[in-house]
């Protein structure tokens, strides 16, 4: 399939800012998200991902300015979450010149919001971000693999709250309620620059039909290959490579071509 | 060269921003977007956007369709040119699976889901393979240029000639359709880079030299 694999820079926004955290926490400032909009389509970026970290918490609106300035500069799709809680905040967001909306803790809380959201606006404008930690014990096997040891909790409120909810049966509900893509962050794997939870990320796609993004754990451009060559995922997320000028998108592309990953270059 | 006013029509259902600054980045005037149609005098242009769902779109269209489809006619007779974008080229045709209202009906051919074989909706980037070199939209791309897709339903056109490029997902899909100076493309051409600018400006073209 040509379809390419798509690399796909995070701005975690903060007050206008955009914001590198470590493990959902300890957050520190990166600078402005316009300027970064800008140098990471000129680097090649397939698509662009905004979200307002602590929206959730702190029942902040998701920055309508930021979103309509990026919009006016780039020539990229970008998503935003972040504080969309109902339809009309979705509506706002695309209205400012989202082309997809990513919805998180509201999904968990209402899960008929993936429904209305996908009826109104169209399965391909819905995100869902889905926060998973690993845990062991604490919980029931589960039913389809009870030989493992572990399960992937999703959490709400920017990872900060576990809901009893397994990842993987999360995703074939938000994908039968009209989910049209899932951006799948492991919170172990978040800031460690370790890599991407391999074992998450291909039990997600396996359960899925619907595109998968990989977010958390990405520190060089080696850990987007593993991903994409270890599991069917669609698309590689990351920040701190590309904001701290580790890596360029670019670059990355180029590697990933040359180990036999189709990209757009 | 004459003044480009364009207009974009809103179904209500998403991002017309977006839309309204690719027209604008690439030489559009002035940008309108419109809740209502039945008045399209003085436009150069008009946009069918991609956001929304098939039903619902249909039905806001539903109180201007006489007007729209007279501007249809003319722009397939070589008059003010349309594009649909999507959903907005999706809506030209008899029906679509993804609802139960009848289509516009301009062009003949049904929208079906893409094959169950490959993940849906097809999103991302894949390649144009040209099949009409005399397009007037596709002038200056290269074949095998990389344009953004959004979607879970492609069209059958009844007349493949009207097809001036396709891609391939789960199966050959028409990702743009071309007649006279009617446009429909099922990639987003304000979403693909620089290759979706070259489009625009095409487009814009056309609207500047047609009366």
């Amino acid at each position: 399939m040509p379809l390419a694999k798509r690399i796909i820079p995070c701005l975690d926004v903060d007050n206008g800012r955009v914001v590198k955290g470590v493990h959902f926490e300890e957050v520190k400032e990166a600078g402005d998200p316009v300027e970064f909009a800008q140098k990471y389509k000129s680097q090649g970026a397939d698509e662009l991902i905004f979200l307002d970290i602590t929206a959730s918490q702190q029942g902040r609106e998701t920055m309508r300015n930021v979103v309509s300035n990026v919009a006016k500069v780039i020539d990229i799709p970008f998503t935003v979450g972040g504080g969309i809680r109902m339809l009309e905040d979705a509506r706002e967001i695309l209205l400012s010149g989202a082309d997809k909306v990513s919805i998180n803790t509201a999904a968990v809380k209402n899960p008929e919001l993936i429904r209305d959201l996908m009826s109104i606006f169209g399965r391909q404008c819905v995100v869902v971000a889905i926060d998973a930690k690993k845990n062991v014990g604490g919980r029931e096997a589960r039913s389809e693999n009870s030989d493992q040891e572990y399960w992937f909790e999703v959490k709400i409120f920017g990872g900060k709250t576990g809901t009893g909810i397994d990842a993987i049966e999360w995703a074939r509900k938000v994908e039968s309620l009209g989910a049209g893509e899932i951006l799948l962050t492991s919170i172990d794997a978040d800031g460690t620059e370790n890599g991407y939870d391999i074992n998450l990320t291909k039990s997600i796609c396996d359960a899925v039909r619907i595109p998968v993004i990989a977010s958390g754990g990405c520190g060089e451009p080696k850990h987007m290959l593993e991903v994409f060559k270890q599991t069917d995922v669609d698309a590689a997320l990351a920040a701190s490579i590309f904001h701290y000028e580790k890596s360029s998108v670019g670059r990355v592309k180029d590697y990933l071509k040359s180990n036999g990953i189709e990209v757009r270059v | 060269m004459k003044r480009n006013n364009i207009a974009i029509f809103d179904y209500g259902a998403g991002n017309l921003f977006s839309l309204k600054a690719a027209l604008e980045r690439n030489g559009a005037e002035s940008v309108s977007i419109l809740r209502k149609l039945n008045d399209l005098g003085g436009f150069t242009g008009v946009v069918l956007p991609g956001v929304g769902n098939f039903d619902p779109a249909i039905r806001s269209v539903e109180p201007f369709k006489e007007s729209l489809l007279q501007a249809m006619e003319d722009a397939i007779n070589g008059g003010v040119p349309m594009l649909g974008i999507c959903l907005g080229m999706e809506m030209l045709f008899n029906k679509s699976e993804e609802g139960t209202l009848d289509g516009l009906k301009i062009l003949d051919g049904e929208v079906v889901m893409l094959s169950k074989k490959v993940k849906i909706p097809h999103m991302g980037w894949n390649n144009l393979s040209i099949t009409n070199s005399d397009s007037k939209l596709l002038r200056g791309v290269s074949n095998g240029s990389w344009v953004y897709f959004v979607h879970s339903y492609f069209v059958k056109p009844t007349d493949k000639n009207i097809v001036a490029a396709n891609s391939v997902y789960g199966s050959v899909i028409p990702a743009l359709v071309e007649d006279g100076n009617l446009f429909g493309t099922q990639f987003h051409p304000e979403k693909s880079g620089a290759v979706g600018g070259i489009m625009i400006k095409n487009f814009l073209k056309e609207c500047t030299q047609c009366s």
